[in-house]
Protein backbone atom coordinates (compact mmCIF):
# COMPACT_ATOMS: atom_id res chain seq x y z
CA UNK A 1 0.00 0.00 0.00
CA UNK A 2 3.13 2.35 0.75
CA UNK A 3 4.45 1.64 -2.39
CA UNK A 4 1.39 2.99 -4.06
CA UNK A 5 1.23 5.64 -2.51
CA UNK A 6 4.47 6.30 -3.02
CA UNK A 7 3.88 6.22 -6.73
CA UNK A 8 1.16 8.37 -6.73
CA UNK A 9 3.16 11.28 -4.30
CA UNK A 10 3.36 14.74 -5.58
CA UNK A 11 7.53 14.43 -5.30
CA UNK A 12 10.11 13.79 -7.87
CA UNK A 13 9.63 10.02 -7.63
CA UNK A 14 5.72 9.87 -7.19
CA UNK A 15 3.22 10.57 -10.49
CA UNK A 16 0.64 12.71 -9.04
CA UNK A 17 1.62 16.03 -10.30
CA UNK A 18 2.91 14.33 -13.73
CA UNK A 19 -1.17 12.88 -13.19
CA UNK A 20 -2.70 16.62 -12.33
CA UNK A 21 -0.61 18.28 -14.88
CA UNK A 22 -2.30 15.39 -17.75
CA UNK A 23 -5.70 15.95 -16.39
CA UNK A 24 -5.00 19.53 -16.79
CA UNK A 25 -4.27 19.05 -20.59
CA UNK A 26 -6.80 16.83 -20.62
CA UNK A 27 -9.81 19.25 -19.56
CA UNK A 28 -7.73 22.04 -21.21
CA UNK A 29 -8.07 20.46 -25.22
CA UNK A 30 -11.73 19.46 -24.53
CA UNK A 31 -12.64 23.64 -23.48
CA UNK A 32 -10.42 24.84 -26.32
CA UNK A 33 -12.27 22.63 -28.81
CA UNK A 34 -16.04 23.14 -27.61
CA UNK A 35 -16.56 26.85 -28.76
CA UNK A 36 -14.75 26.26 -32.09
CA UNK A 37 -16.67 22.44 -32.34
CA UNK A 38 -19.65 23.95 -31.28
CA UNK A 39 -19.75 27.50 -33.75
CA UNK A 40 -18.27 25.70 -36.45
CA UNK A 41 -21.49 23.01 -35.94
CA UNK A 42 -23.97 25.59 -35.74
CA UNK A 43 -22.80 27.13 -39.65
CA UNK A 44 -22.81 23.52 -40.88
CA UNK A 45 -27.17 22.97 -39.01
CA UNK A 46 -27.50 26.37 -40.90
CA UNK A 47 -26.07 25.36 -44.12
CA UNK A 48 -28.36 22.34 -44.05
CA UNK A 49 -31.03 24.85 -44.04
CA UNK A 50 -30.11 27.38 -46.60
CA UNK A 51 -31.81 28.08 -49.67
CA UNK A 52 -28.82 27.46 -51.86
CA UNK A 53 -28.80 23.46 -53.19
CA UNK A 54 -25.05 23.34 -52.83
CA UNK A 55 -24.86 24.58 -49.18
CA UNK A 56 -26.85 21.76 -48.67
CA UNK A 57 -25.41 19.28 -49.95
CA UNK A 58 -22.08 20.18 -48.49
CA UNK A 59 -23.00 20.58 -45.53
CA UNK A 60 -24.99 17.13 -45.60
CA UNK A 61 -21.27 15.87 -47.12
CA UNK A 62 -19.63 17.14 -43.92
CA UNK A 63 -21.82 15.84 -41.66
CA UNK A 64 -21.85 12.29 -42.91
CA UNK A 65 -18.60 12.05 -43.13
CA UNK A 66 -16.72 13.22 -40.00
CA UNK A 67 -20.05 11.18 -38.60
CA UNK A 68 -19.34 7.86 -40.12
CA UNK A 69 -15.04 8.17 -39.58
CA UNK A 70 -13.67 6.45 -36.49
CA UNK A 71 -12.36 9.75 -34.84
CA UNK A 72 -8.76 8.03 -34.44
CA UNK A 73 -9.17 7.73 -38.84
CA UNK A 74 -9.57 11.47 -38.54
CA UNK A 75 -6.90 12.46 -36.15
CA UNK A 76 -4.46 11.03 -37.99
CA UNK A 77 -5.53 12.03 -41.38
CA UNK A 78 -5.61 15.47 -40.07
CA UNK A 79 -2.04 15.11 -37.32
CA UNK A 80 -0.34 13.55 -40.71
CA UNK A 81 -1.75 15.57 -43.28
CA UNK A 82 -0.90 18.80 -41.59
CA UNK A 83 2.33 17.69 -41.45
CA UNK A 84 2.93 17.28 -44.88
CA UNK A 85 1.10 19.57 -46.22
CA UNK A 86 2.95 21.93 -43.41
CA UNK A 87 6.52 20.91 -44.44
CA UNK A 88 5.55 21.32 -48.62
CA UNK A 89 4.31 25.11 -47.78
CA UNK A 90 7.78 25.01 -45.47
CA UNK A 91 10.15 23.94 -48.21
CA UNK A 92 7.82 25.97 -50.19
CA UNK A 93 8.90 28.74 -48.89
CA UNK A 94 12.20 28.15 -49.13
CA UNK A 95 12.87 27.83 -45.15
CA UNK A 96 15.36 24.91 -43.94
CA UNK A 97 14.81 22.05 -41.67
CA UNK A 98 11.49 20.69 -40.72
CA UNK A 99 8.12 22.33 -39.06
CA UNK A 100 6.63 20.66 -36.51
CA UNK A 101 2.76 20.51 -35.82
CA UNK A 102 1.54 20.88 -32.46
CA UNK A 103 -0.46 17.93 -31.48
CA UNK A 104 -2.69 19.86 -28.88
CA UNK A 105 -3.54 21.98 -32.16
CA UNK A 106 -3.76 18.86 -34.29
CA UNK A 107 -5.76 17.08 -31.66
CA UNK A 108 -7.90 20.58 -31.31
CA UNK A 109 -9.04 20.56 -35.16
CA UNK A 110 -9.72 16.80 -35.48
CA UNK A 111 -11.53 16.33 -32.27
CA UNK A 112 -13.21 20.14 -32.99
CA UNK A 113 -14.87 19.02 -37.05
CA UNK A 114 -15.84 15.74 -35.16
CA UNK A 115 -18.18 17.64 -32.49
CA UNK A 116 -18.90 19.94 -35.59
CA UNK A 117 -20.42 17.26 -37.23
CA UNK A 118 -22.29 15.70 -34.64
CA UNK A 119 -23.71 19.03 -32.80
CA UNK A 120 -24.74 20.22 -36.33
CA UNK A 121 -27.37 17.24 -35.96
CA UNK A 122 -28.28 18.34 -32.09
CA UNK A 123 -27.98 22.35 -33.51
CA UNK A 124 -30.73 21.02 -36.52
CA UNK A 125 -32.93 19.36 -34.49
CA UNK A 126 -33.24 22.84 -31.86
CA UNK A 127 -33.55 25.20 -35.13
CA UNK A 128 -36.15 22.79 -36.67
CA UNK A 129 -38.26 22.99 -33.02
CA UNK A 130 -38.54 26.90 -33.09
CA UNK A 131 -41.61 27.33 -35.10
CA UNK A 132 -41.60 29.41 -38.44
CA UNK A 133 -44.14 31.98 -36.89
CA UNK A 134 -41.32 33.61 -34.43
CA UNK A 135 -38.94 34.05 -37.71
CA UNK A 136 -42.26 36.05 -39.41
CA UNK A 137 -43.19 37.75 -36.42
CA UNK A 138 -39.17 39.06 -35.88
CA UNK A 139 -39.63 40.35 -39.68
CA UNK A 140 -42.77 42.19 -39.21
CA UNK A 141 -40.87 43.87 -36.86
CA UNK A 142 -38.41 44.68 -39.03
CA UNK A 143 -35.54 42.90 -37.81
CA UNK A 144 -33.00 41.94 -40.20
CA UNK A 145 -32.43 37.91 -40.39
CA UNK A 146 -29.39 38.63 -38.56
CA UNK A 147 -30.60 40.48 -36.03
CA UNK A 148 -33.78 38.32 -36.11
CA UNK A 149 -31.33 35.23 -35.13
CA UNK A 150 -28.99 37.05 -32.65
CA UNK A 151 -32.07 38.30 -30.68
CA UNK A 152 -35.08 35.86 -31.38
CA UNK A 153 -33.84 32.47 -32.27
CA UNK A 154 -30.39 32.21 -30.62
CA UNK A 155 -31.63 32.58 -27.24
CA UNK A 156 -34.21 29.45 -27.57
CA UNK A 157 -32.07 28.12 -28.98
CA UNK A 158 -29.34 27.39 -26.58
CA UNK A 159 -31.96 26.23 -24.13
CA UNK A 160 -33.60 23.55 -26.62
CA UNK A 161 -30.15 22.12 -27.52
CA UNK A 162 -28.63 22.03 -24.22
CA UNK A 163 -29.77 18.76 -23.47
CA UNK A 164 -27.87 17.34 -26.86
CA UNK A 165 -24.99 19.43 -26.40
CA UNK A 166 -24.47 18.42 -23.03
CA UNK A 167 -24.19 14.87 -24.66
CA UNK A 168 -22.05 15.86 -27.42
CA UNK A 169 -19.73 17.39 -24.55
CA UNK A 170 -19.78 14.50 -22.40
CA UNK A 171 -18.47 12.33 -25.71
CA UNK A 172 -16.01 14.88 -26.41
CA UNK A 173 -14.60 14.30 -23.29
CA UNK A 174 -13.95 10.45 -23.57
CA UNK A 175 -12.67 11.09 -26.95
CA UNK A 176 -9.96 13.01 -25.83
CA UNK A 177 -7.90 10.23 -25.01
CA UNK A 178 -7.06 9.61 -28.36
CA UNK A 179 -5.23 12.46 -28.71
CA UNK A 180 -2.82 10.87 -26.23
CA UNK A 181 -1.52 9.04 -29.52
CA UNK A 182 -0.15 11.69 -31.13
CA UNK A 183 1.98 12.28 -28.27
CA UNK A 184 -0.15 15.23 -26.36
CA UNK A 185 0.69 14.79 -22.84
CA UNK A 186 -2.88 14.22 -21.10
CA UNK A 187 -3.77 11.79 -18.54
CA UNK A 188 -3.86 8.86 -21.04
CA UNK A 189 -0.38 10.03 -22.00
CA UNK A 190 1.12 10.01 -18.45
CA UNK A 191 -0.81 6.59 -17.55
CA UNK A 192 1.18 4.96 -20.20
CA UNK A 193 4.23 6.41 -19.12
CA UNK A 194 4.30 5.73 -15.68
CA UNK A 195 3.15 2.25 -16.54
CA UNK A 196 6.34 2.04 -18.92
CA UNK A 197 8.56 2.92 -15.99
CA UNK A 198 7.02 1.55 -12.72
CA UNK A 199 5.47 -1.59 -14.36
CA UNK A 200 1.99 -0.72 -12.19
CA UNK A 201 -0.22 -0.77 -15.72
CA UNK A 202 -3.14 -1.71 -13.11
CA UNK A 203 -2.75 1.31 -10.72
CA UNK A 204 -2.15 3.87 -13.28
CA UNK A 205 -4.84 3.18 -16.02
CA UNK A 206 -7.37 2.43 -13.05
CA UNK A 207 -6.65 5.98 -11.66
CA UNK A 208 -6.84 7.78 -15.38
CA UNK A 209 -10.31 5.75 -15.52
CA UNK A 210 -10.78 7.32 -12.07
CA UNK A 211 -9.39 10.67 -13.38
CA UNK A 212 -12.01 10.76 -16.28
CA UNK A 213 -15.04 9.40 -14.64
CA UNK A 214 -14.46 12.31 -11.91
CA UNK A 215 -14.37 14.74 -15.16
CA UNK A 216 -17.30 12.83 -16.54
CA UNK A 217 -19.80 13.15 -13.27
CA UNK A 218 -18.87 16.67 -12.35
CA UNK A 219 -20.07 17.54 -16.15
CA UNK A 220 -23.44 15.78 -15.46
CA UNK A 221 -24.05 17.74 -12.61
CA UNK A 222 -22.96 21.08 -14.34
CA UNK A 223 -24.91 20.30 -16.89
CA UNK A 224 -28.02 19.33 -14.70
CA UNK A 225 -27.74 23.00 -12.93
CA UNK A 226 -27.26 24.57 -16.53
CA UNK A 227 -30.53 22.92 -17.62
CA UNK A 228 -32.50 24.00 -14.03
CA UNK A 229 -30.91 27.27 -15.11
CA UNK A 230 -31.92 27.68 -18.21
CA UNK A 231 -35.90 26.64 -18.02
CA UNK A 232 -36.39 28.34 -14.95
CA UNK A 233 -39.76 30.32 -16.49
CA UNK A 234 -40.94 27.57 -18.15
CA UNK A 235 -43.27 25.52 -16.03
CA UNK A 236 -43.49 21.65 -17.28
CA UNK A 237 -46.46 20.47 -18.99
CA UNK A 238 -48.35 17.88 -16.10
CA UNK A 239 -46.70 19.51 -12.74
CA UNK B 1 -4.60 -12.24 -55.75
CA UNK B 2 -7.77 -10.87 -55.88
CA UNK B 3 -7.69 -8.33 -53.29
CA UNK B 4 -4.49 -6.56 -54.61
CA UNK B 5 -7.24 -5.81 -57.68
CA UNK B 6 -8.85 -2.76 -56.25
CA UNK B 7 -5.42 -1.20 -56.10
CA UNK B 8 -4.12 -1.78 -59.42
CA UNK B 9 -7.77 -0.79 -61.12
CA UNK B 10 -7.44 2.72 -59.36
CA UNK B 11 -3.35 3.15 -60.01
CA UNK B 12 -2.95 3.13 -56.06
CA UNK B 13 0.48 1.35 -55.76
CA UNK B 14 0.01 1.49 -51.59
CA UNK B 15 -3.90 -0.42 -52.20
CA UNK B 16 -1.99 -2.96 -54.59
CA UNK B 17 0.83 -4.07 -52.45
CA UNK B 18 -1.19 -3.91 -48.90
CA UNK B 19 -4.77 -4.60 -50.32
CA UNK B 20 -4.52 -8.40 -49.07
CA UNK B 21 -3.64 -6.69 -45.62
CA UNK B 22 -7.05 -4.32 -45.47
CA UNK B 23 -8.76 -7.17 -46.70
CA UNK B 24 -7.71 -8.70 -43.76
CA UNK B 25 -7.87 -6.31 -41.19
CA UNK B 26 -11.71 -5.33 -42.24
CA UNK B 27 -12.32 -9.27 -41.85
CA UNK B 28 -10.66 -8.69 -37.99
CA UNK B 29 -12.94 -5.11 -37.65
CA UNK B 30 -16.07 -7.11 -38.84
CA UNK B 31 -15.35 -9.73 -36.69
CA UNK B 32 -14.84 -7.99 -33.65
CA UNK B 33 -17.81 -5.71 -34.24
CA UNK B 34 -20.03 -8.49 -34.75
CA UNK B 35 -19.15 -10.31 -31.96
CA UNK B 36 -18.96 -7.84 -29.48
CA UNK B 37 -22.41 -6.10 -29.92
CA UNK B 38 -24.58 -9.62 -30.28
CA UNK B 39 -22.50 -10.31 -26.77
CA UNK B 40 -23.35 -7.09 -25.55
CA UNK B 41 -26.99 -7.40 -26.46
CA UNK B 42 -27.50 -9.98 -24.28
CA UNK B 43 -25.73 -8.85 -21.77
CA UNK B 44 -27.36 -5.43 -21.79
CA UNK B 45 -31.13 -6.81 -22.13
CA UNK B 46 -30.18 -8.45 -18.66
CA UNK B 47 -28.53 -6.15 -17.15
CA UNK B 48 -31.40 -3.52 -17.86
CA UNK B 49 -33.78 -6.03 -16.66
CA UNK B 50 -31.54 -6.58 -13.58
CA UNK B 51 -31.21 -2.80 -12.67
CA UNK B 52 -35.42 -2.63 -13.04
CA UNK B 53 -36.70 -5.46 -11.02
CA UNK B 54 -33.57 -7.56 -9.23
CA UNK B 55 -33.58 -5.80 -5.27
CA UNK B 56 -30.91 -3.06 -4.55
CA UNK B 57 -28.40 -4.76 -3.08
CA UNK B 58 -28.14 -6.59 -7.06
CA UNK B 59 -29.32 -3.36 -9.19
CA UNK B 60 -26.76 -1.09 -6.99
CA UNK B 61 -23.73 -2.43 -8.09
CA UNK B 62 -24.85 -2.86 -11.64
CA UNK B 63 -25.50 1.01 -11.50
CA UNK B 64 -22.07 1.44 -10.71
CA UNK B 65 -20.76 -0.32 -13.16
CA UNK B 66 -22.92 1.12 -15.85
CA UNK B 67 -22.02 4.50 -14.35
CA UNK B 68 -18.14 3.68 -14.77
CA UNK B 69 -18.16 2.15 -18.39
CA UNK B 70 -20.48 5.02 -19.52
CA UNK B 71 -18.36 7.62 -17.73
CA UNK B 72 -14.98 6.49 -18.71
CA UNK B 73 -13.18 6.26 -22.42
CA UNK B 74 -12.81 3.16 -23.88
CA UNK B 75 -9.20 3.38 -24.63
CA UNK B 76 -8.68 3.59 -20.96
CA UNK B 77 -10.99 0.39 -20.31
CA UNK B 78 -8.96 -1.57 -22.93
CA UNK B 79 -5.92 -0.40 -21.77
CA UNK B 80 -6.74 -0.97 -17.81
CA UNK B 81 -7.61 -4.79 -18.97
CA UNK B 82 -5.27 -5.44 -21.34
CA UNK B 83 -2.49 -4.53 -19.70
CA UNK B 84 -3.66 -3.94 -16.10
CA UNK B 85 -5.92 -7.11 -15.70
CA UNK B 86 -2.29 -8.90 -17.85
CA UNK B 87 -0.14 -7.59 -15.23
CA UNK B 88 -1.73 -10.27 -12.34
CA UNK B 89 0.31 -13.08 -14.62
CA UNK B 90 0.56 -15.69 -11.63
CA UNK B 91 -2.78 -15.17 -10.39
CA UNK B 92 -4.29 -15.85 -14.14
CA UNK B 93 -1.65 -18.75 -14.65
CA UNK B 94 -2.81 -19.99 -11.04
CA UNK B 95 -7.05 -19.95 -12.37
CA UNK B 96 -6.36 -21.10 -16.09
CA UNK B 97 -7.28 -18.29 -17.24
CA UNK B 98 -3.61 -16.69 -18.62
CA UNK B 99 -4.39 -18.05 -22.28
CA UNK B 100 -7.40 -14.99 -21.89
CA UNK B 101 -5.85 -12.49 -20.48
CA UNK B 102 -2.52 -12.82 -22.69
CA UNK B 103 -4.16 -12.34 -25.89
CA UNK B 104 -5.10 -9.27 -27.70
CA UNK B 105 -7.90 -10.38 -29.34
CA UNK B 106 -9.80 -11.67 -26.13
CA UNK B 107 -8.73 -8.85 -24.12
CA UNK B 108 -10.34 -6.44 -26.61
CA UNK B 109 -13.70 -8.50 -27.35
CA UNK B 110 -13.74 -8.38 -23.07
CA UNK B 111 -13.57 -4.51 -23.14
CA UNK B 112 -15.35 -3.66 -26.01
CA UNK B 113 -18.24 -6.15 -24.53
CA UNK B 114 -18.32 -4.77 -21.06
CA UNK B 115 -18.09 -0.86 -22.84
CA UNK B 116 -21.40 -1.81 -25.39
CA UNK B 117 -23.46 -3.80 -22.93
CA UNK B 118 -23.19 -0.87 -20.30
CA UNK B 119 -24.67 1.43 -23.23
CA UNK B 120 -27.28 -1.39 -24.43
CA UNK B 121 -28.37 -1.62 -20.98
CA UNK B 122 -29.13 1.71 -20.97
CA UNK B 123 -30.86 1.63 -24.05
CA UNK B 124 -33.24 -1.36 -22.57
CA UNK B 125 -33.39 0.41 -19.47
CA UNK B 126 -34.93 3.38 -20.74
CA UNK B 127 -36.99 1.33 -23.62
CA UNK B 128 -38.73 -0.40 -21.11
CA UNK B 129 -39.52 1.98 -18.64
CA UNK B 130 -40.90 4.32 -21.14
CA UNK B 131 -43.94 1.87 -21.57
CA UNK B 132 -47.20 3.22 -20.04
CA UNK B 133 -47.79 0.91 -16.60
CA UNK B 134 -50.90 -0.15 -18.12
CA UNK B 135 -49.37 -2.71 -20.85
CA UNK B 136 -48.07 -4.63 -17.88
CA UNK B 137 -51.22 -4.06 -15.77
CA UNK B 138 -53.88 -5.63 -18.63
CA UNK B 139 -51.85 -8.10 -19.36
CA UNK B 140 -51.68 -8.89 -15.48
CA UNK B 141 -55.49 -8.63 -15.75
CA UNK B 142 -55.63 -11.09 -18.27
CA UNK B 143 -53.83 -13.83 -16.35
CA UNK B 144 -50.63 -13.39 -17.71
CA UNK B 145 -47.54 -14.93 -15.65
CA UNK B 146 -44.25 -11.85 -14.99
CA UNK B 147 -41.71 -13.85 -17.26
CA UNK B 148 -45.09 -13.99 -19.99
CA UNK B 149 -46.05 -10.15 -19.55
CA UNK B 150 -42.12 -9.31 -19.91
CA UNK B 151 -41.39 -11.84 -23.33
CA UNK B 152 -45.15 -11.02 -25.04
CA UNK B 153 -45.85 -7.73 -24.00
CA UNK B 154 -43.36 -5.88 -22.90
CA UNK B 155 -39.91 -6.83 -24.97
CA UNK B 156 -41.70 -6.47 -28.11
CA UNK B 157 -42.83 -2.49 -27.94
CA UNK B 158 -39.59 -1.88 -25.99
CA UNK B 159 -37.67 -3.32 -28.95
CA UNK B 160 -38.95 -0.69 -31.25
CA UNK B 161 -38.26 2.13 -28.96
CA UNK B 162 -34.58 0.69 -28.73
CA UNK B 163 -34.35 0.02 -31.91
CA UNK B 164 -33.02 3.69 -33.38
CA UNK B 165 -30.86 4.19 -30.51
CA UNK B 166 -29.19 0.21 -30.86
CA UNK B 167 -28.26 1.33 -34.18
CA UNK B 168 -26.65 4.34 -32.97
CA UNK B 169 -24.89 2.12 -30.57
CA UNK B 170 -23.63 -0.23 -33.59
CA UNK B 171 -22.51 2.33 -35.25
CA UNK B 172 -20.54 3.62 -32.77
CA UNK B 173 -18.67 0.33 -32.26
CA UNK B 174 -17.43 -0.25 -35.88
CA UNK B 175 -16.47 3.41 -34.72
CA UNK B 176 -14.61 2.21 -31.55
CA UNK B 177 -13.55 -0.94 -32.81
CA UNK B 178 -10.27 1.09 -34.45
CA UNK B 179 -9.03 1.46 -31.07
CA UNK B 180 -7.99 -2.31 -31.38
CA UNK B 181 -5.00 -1.01 -33.18
CA UNK B 182 -3.65 0.62 -30.56
CA UNK B 183 -3.04 -2.92 -28.39
CA UNK B 184 -1.26 -4.61 -31.46
CA UNK B 185 -4.11 -5.95 -33.67
CA UNK B 186 -4.45 -5.10 -37.44
CA UNK B 187 -7.69 -4.66 -37.69
CA UNK B 188 -8.72 -2.43 -40.86
CA UNK B 189 -7.69 0.74 -38.71
CA UNK B 190 -4.41 -1.18 -38.06
CA UNK B 191 -3.54 -2.50 -41.51
CA UNK B 192 -3.75 0.98 -42.58
CA UNK B 193 -1.48 1.89 -40.03
CA UNK B 194 1.04 -0.34 -41.22
CA UNK B 195 0.24 0.45 -44.71
CA UNK B 196 1.35 4.17 -44.15
CA UNK B 197 4.04 3.45 -41.94
CA UNK B 198 5.76 1.56 -45.06
CA UNK B 199 4.61 3.71 -47.42
CA UNK B 200 4.27 7.23 -45.93
CA UNK B 201 1.50 7.36 -48.87
CA UNK B 202 -1.50 9.28 -46.87
CA UNK B 203 -3.91 7.94 -49.45
CA UNK B 204 -4.01 4.67 -47.36
CA UNK B 205 -5.93 6.59 -44.98
CA UNK B 206 -8.28 8.22 -46.64
CA UNK B 207 -9.34 4.50 -48.24
CA UNK B 208 -9.44 3.31 -45.22
CA UNK B 209 -12.20 6.06 -44.27
CA UNK B 210 -13.92 5.37 -47.26
CA UNK B 211 -14.87 1.93 -45.91
CA UNK B 212 -15.62 2.94 -42.42
CA UNK B 213 -18.09 5.34 -44.20
CA UNK B 214 -19.35 2.48 -46.48
CA UNK B 215 -19.92 0.13 -43.40
CA UNK B 216 -21.41 2.85 -41.52
CA UNK B 217 -23.44 4.09 -44.09
CA UNK B 218 -24.90 0.22 -44.99
CA UNK B 219 -26.08 -0.16 -41.30
CA UNK B 220 -27.68 3.12 -41.22
CA UNK B 221 -29.75 2.18 -44.76
CA UNK B 222 -30.52 -1.28 -43.51
CA UNK B 223 -31.96 0.53 -39.78
CA UNK B 224 -33.85 2.59 -41.32
CA UNK B 225 -35.54 0.10 -43.67
CA UNK B 226 -35.62 -2.08 -40.75
CA UNK B 227 -37.38 0.82 -38.66
CA UNK B 228 -40.05 1.18 -41.67
CA UNK B 229 -40.73 -2.33 -41.16
CA UNK B 230 -41.44 -2.71 -37.97
CA UNK B 231 -43.11 0.19 -36.83
CA UNK B 232 -45.67 0.08 -40.54
CA UNK B 233 -48.33 -1.14 -37.39
CA UNK B 234 -47.65 2.20 -35.74
CA UNK B 235 -47.68 4.51 -39.10
CA UNK B 236 -50.12 7.19 -39.71
CA UNK B 237 -52.17 6.04 -42.56
CA UNK B 238 -53.98 9.13 -44.44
Amino acid sequence: MDTYLALLSFGPHGWGDELLAGAGVTISIALATLPFGLALGLLVALGRRSGSMVLRGLSTLYTTIFRGVPELLTLYIIYFGFQVLAQKAWKGLGFAGNLEISPFVAGMVALGVVLAAFSAEVWLGALNAIQKGQREAASALGLTKFQAFRLVVLPQLLRIALPGLGNNWMVLLKETSLVSVITLQDTMFIATRANVVTKEPFLFFGIACLIYLFFSMVSARGIGVLETRMNRGYSRAGV
Amino acid sequence: MWCSWPGAAIGLEVLERYGCRMVDGLGLTLTLVALSFSLGLAFGLGLAVLRLRAPRAVALPLAGYMTFFRGTPLLCQLFLIYYGLGAFRPFWQEVNLWWFFRDPLYCCLFAFVLNTAAYQAEIFRGAIASLPAGQAEAARALGMRPFAIFLKVELPQAMIVALRPLGNELIIMIKASSLASLVTLYDLMGATKLAFARSFDLSIYVVAALVYLLMVEIIRRVWDWAEGRLTQHLAIRV
